[in-house]
This record gives structure tokens, sequence and C-alpha cells, in this order.
């Protein structure tokens, strides 16, 4: 018969207090990490999908809308942009642009995204292939690991495209060629993981409403640059290097064109920014939680200390001193706080792992459940800290119990 | 073996006890008889070492109680003097075997289920072993604190009216219990009563008349 067993004897004794307090502290403690498991996992995820990309270039609007359409195939486009208005960034002998990489977006398949591009996207992800080729040909695809895992196609397997963003039988390209896959990537934990990649003129072709069969040229890059009267979504432009200069690209194409340029980086923070109101919010609303389980074991220890006195009294004739009764009380507090937190933490990870099929659906990113932040080791000198902080007074006040007249009392 | 001398007692300063001189030796049964409000609990709280004295000496086993720093001499009241009160209380949230574990722990002495079985046996309630303490009768309780007034082997049992609160045929078992229990352990016994049914027993009687000054 240990103090830690008798502390825990003690709690039990009064399940239904105790059981609200370990819900309290659960919902606190578990508000808290989840958070802190979002707010990391989608950093991560975004710091990963930048892809070394300086600089969207795109229709007028929203520069986060272009940003999160064009990077991060979360949002709609901003418009298309005609090919000859986006021919000058796409020359390869530009002195300040590595790469520009044409992206057209806007069709799909079975909800994941069809992105006429280059081949050139693909070494942006540092993605590489799993099976197969990468596009060559008009109607090749080659598709991210999730498209295929989800949607179980193979090498081979052929499908039409869907107009718009969002499943739709109705709206099916099926007037054209049918897509063929011809290869698919590993994994790479980026967004290019849910993505159909074909080259521009496939997209072209859809739309156009007709297969212009075997417009054979020898290089669908150059081809691409030479088209008249095609649109693009937007270019991801790489610098060659960074510096004052293309500070100034980046206003001049906003200032005297009708496109727009974003960095990704800028918008990004606001982002952050914008999300950051809400988590504060809720980060707030987590602390208050906390605040009030702290409140209420403060409340149950301190209210069974009236019920137990004569038990209190009855320890020190047994022999018990003051600081074996301090030290009792101290640990009723204690293991309340490491069970909330333990709960806490199932809490989120268990909610984690439910909510990723969710967010998985709704935004294409899958969250880790199992992974632990080293903020949840800081959530734990916390806990620790309000179950101490709230069994002090009724731990002190125990300790000074009059072994006496407490028994003369009763 | 219990011994006062010169022993007196102040309430918040103003009203002052003085108690006779008790001499009780290893062994010994003595009844300290008196009327209510005599005295006899604050009495028997300054043997036990539950209240500080105001003067004056209380000796157990030769050794004095009423100068001893305040943890050693909770380690020794739970290793040398075993109290039974009139109503038995207990650790609620705990059963009777492990009230008993508990008594053992609290005194620093190792755990030991064998003694606790052979106490349990001896007071006729070996089977109340896993029993909650509020489930057993009153006079079961009582026998339950006598077992845990014993755990540990005392050299000194005080008792505080263990008999007001119970019929006579319980009055009769409880009493006989304990003197029986006190000459196993070899530990003097002191009760403290103003229940007439005791006084024919006990050959050892002190009264208490008169403390107040």
């Amino acid at each position: 018969m240990n103090l830690f067993k008798l502390s825990w004897k003690n709690l039990i004794n009064k399940p239904l207090a105790t059981l609200l307090s370990l819900i309290l502290f659960a919902l606190g403690v578990g508000l808290i990490s989840i958070l802190l498991l979002l707010n990391r996992q989608l950093e991560e995820k975004f710091d990963k999908n930048l892809a070394g990309i300086d600089l969207v270039i795109g229709a007028k609007g929203s520069p986060l809308q272009l940003i999160l359409c064009n990077m991060y195939h979360l949002d709609a486009p901003t418009g298309n942009v005609s090919i000859q208005d986006a021919r000058p960034f796409m020359n390869p002998e530009h002195p300040l642009i590595k790469k520009a990489i044409p992206v057209s977006v806007g069709d799909s398949y079975k909800g994941y995204r069809i992105v006429g591009t280059t081949t050139d996207i693909v070494e942006l992800y540092k993605a590489q292939l799993a099976s197969g080729q990468l596009w060559e040909k008009d109607f090749e695809a080659t598709i991210g690991a999730k498209v295929a895992e989800a949607r179980g196609l193979k090498l081979g397997d052929t499908f039409f495209s869907s107009h718009g963003l969002v499943d739709d039988e109705g709206l099916e390209h099926s007037d054209t060629e049918p897509f063929r896959i011809v290869g698919i990537l590993q994994a790479t934990g980026s967004v290019i993981d849910q993505l159909i990649l074909t080259n521009t003129q496939s997209i072209w072709k859809v739309h156009s409403g007709h297969g212009e069969e075997g417009e054979a040229h020898q290089d669908t890059v150059v081809a691409l640059r030479d088209a008249v009267d095609q649109d693009i979504t937007s270019l991801l432009v790489q610098y060659r290097k960074r510096n004052f200069k293309t500070l100034n690209l980046a206003r001049n194409i906003n200032e005297s064109t009708n496109l727009q340029a974003a960095a990704p980086a800028i918008e990004i923070n606001r982002l952050y920014d914008l999300m950051g109101t809400g988590e504060d919010a809720l980060r707030t609303l987590a602390y208050i939680i906390i605040c009030v389980s702290g409140f209420s074991i403060f409340i149950i220890l301190f209210d069974s200390l009236r019920d137990r006195r004569y038990e209190l009294a009855l320890m020190r004739v047994m022999g018990a001193s003051r600081g074996v009764l301090l030290l009792m009380i101290i640990l009723e507090g204690l293991i309340l706080a490491i069970l909330g937190y333990l709960f806490g933490m199932l809490l989120s990870h268990l909610g984690l792992f439910i909510l990723s099929d969710y967010l998985e659906e709704a935004y294409r990113y899958d969250f880790n459940a199992l992974l632990f932040v080293k903020e949840e080791l800081y959530l734990l000198g916390a806990a620790l800290a309000i179950g101490i902080g709230a069994a002090i007074i009724p731990a002190v006040q125990a300790s000074m119990t009059d072994i006496s007249d407490t028994l003369t009392e009763a | 073996m219990l011994q006062t001398k010169n022993l007196t007692y102040t309430y918040d300063g103003q009203q002052l006890l003085r108690f006779p001189d008790i001499q009780c030796g290893k062994g010994d049964k003595c009844l300290l008889l008196g009327q209510s409000g005599s005295g006899k609990t604050t009495l028997l709280h300054l043997l036990g070492g539950l209240r500080q004295t105001t003067g004056g000496e209380v000796l157990i086993n030769e050794v004095r109680l009423d100068s001893m720093p305040a943890a050693r001499l909770d380690r020794f009241r739970g290793q040398n003097i075993g109290i039974v009160f009139q109503k038995a209380h207990f650790v609620r949230s705990l059963n009777v075997r492990d009230n008993l574990l508990l008594a053992q722990r609290l005194a620093g002495k190792p755990t030991d289920t064998g003694r606790i079985n052979e106490l349990l046996e001896r007071l006729n309630v070996g089977d109340k072993l896993k029993s909650r303490t509020d489930a057993l009768s009153i006079g079961e309780q009582q026998r339950v604190a006598i077992a845990r007034a014993l755990i540990n082997r005392p050299a000194v049992i005080l008792a505080d009216e263990p008999t007001s609160a119970l019929d006579d045929v319980n009055c009769e078992e409880v009493i006989e219990l304990l003197e029986q229990q006190a000459s196993e352990e070899n530990a003097t016994l002191l009760i403290v009563t103003h229940d007439g049914r005791l006084k024919s027993r006990f050959s050892n009687q002190i009264i208490l008349s008169d403390t107040k000054l």
C-alpha cells in the first residue's frame, strides 16, 4: 500500500468528479495538441510544395488564389493568360529566368486534377518514375502515386477527362481521344502525388472540341511556345539568381502588363497570418478549457478534504507526517494531470487519424497521426505544472490538519 | 510502559488542566475513569502525542514524547502507540486489508500480510479481508480498529471510550478482545472511559476528577 496507490484509490472512490476533470483536461490538451500537429504538418506540406518556385505568373486576380491554384492545386484558377503574353518569359535566353514551366488546369478525372505542363515539372518536385515513362505525345499521361493508388489506375489504362475541378460525369470530355497512362511516379509527399500530368497541347485539344490528329512537332516545348491563340493558366518561374532585378521583374509584370506575378513565399506567409487568427482563437479557447480543468482539479481535491479530514487525522495517528499528507494530495493532482494529458494525446492523435481521411478528400493532403512534435513534450510539462498548482493549496491545508481537534470534532 | 509526571495542559491559554501522575507498567492494564468534560480525551491525546503538552512529561518506554521533534514523533507514534477510538474510522477508499497495510506502511514498517491475516483471524474477522470498511457491522468495525491498533506491535495501546457505543454483549466481547490481545502482544493497555460496566474488570484504576484549576 504505497502512497501512489492510496492517491489512486482516493480518486477512483469519487469516479464522477474524477472523470469530469479528466475529460476537461483531456479536451484542453487534445485541442492544443491537434493544433500543434495540424500547424506543423500543414507548414511542412506548404514548404515542401514551394519546390524552389520563385514566382507564379498568371491572370490578374488574387495573388493568393493564383498561388493556391497553381502550386498547391487547392483553389480555382484566376483566369487564363494567352500564350503570346506568356511567351517572353519562356525564352530560354531570358537573362533572369532560369526556367518557366507552363501550367494549364481546369480539367480533372474523378476528383484529381489534370495538369497540362512540360516534363520540367517532374524535376521541380524531384519526383522519380515508379514505372513506365514520362508523357511525350498528346493524350499521354503520367500520374502521381496517390492518384494511382486512390483510383486504382495502372499503366495502359485510359480515361476521359472531365471539365472542371469537381467530379461530375455529365461534364466528361468524351468527344476526343481518351488519355492513356504511360507512367506512374513514385510518392514524394508533395502535391505532385495528387496530379495527372500531360502535355499542354492535350488540354488544348480537349477544349478545341476536335482532335487534330498527327500534328507532329519534333519538340513539344518549342511547339508550345510557337502556338497561337491558345491559353495557359500560369507559369511557374525559377530565377537564375534572386536579386533586385528579379524584384523589379515581378513589379513590372504587375504594373505594366495584364498579367499578375505573385511570390509564393510572400503569399504563403500571408496565408499563415490568416490562419493564425483562427488558430489563436482556438488556442485561447484551449487554454481556457485547461484553466477550467485545473480549477476543477482544485475543487475536487479541496472538496474531498472536507470529507476526508478525519481520515487525514487518522493517517497522522498511524504515523504519517505532515509531509506524507502533502505528498498524497499533490500526487492526486499529478495523477489527474498525467491521465488527462494522456487522454488528450490519445484524443488528438486519434482525432487526426479520423480527420485525415476527410482532409485528404477535401484538400488532398494526408496527415500523419503518428507524428509527435516536440511541443507536445512542453505540453506535458505544462500539464504537470497545472496538476501541482491545482493541488498545492489543498495539499498544504491537508498537511496542516490538527490531529487532536479533528478527532475530537468527529 | 507508560508514565506521566506533573502533566498540564492549557486550553486557549485560559483553562488549565492538571492531570494526576500515571504509572502503567509493561503489560499492565489500567482504567482511567472520569465524567464527561473531565479532560479524558485531552489526556489520551497528550499520551498519544496527538496534542502538545503545556507542562510536565509523557514517557513511553522511558522515551519522552513531549519534547520530540514533530516528524520523529509521527514515526514514534506509528511504531509504538496503537489507538482505538470510540467510533471506528477508516480510510474509506481502501478495503480492510489495505487499511491495515497502510498502517504498517505509514509507521515505516515492512508490509506483512501474514501478520494481517493472523490478527484478523484472532479477532474473528478473517473473512472480511477484502470487504469495504463501511460494509462491516459496528462490532466488526471495532474489531478491525483493534487489529489496526495492534498491527505494529505497539508498546502501548490507548483506547478512548472503546465500548460506550456498544451494547452489553458487544461491550463484553470488545473489552475481552482488547485485554486478550494486549496480553498476547505484551503491551500496556490504557482504557479511558466513563463506562461503569468496565469498573469491575480492572483493578488498576485512575480516577480523573478536579483536573480544572
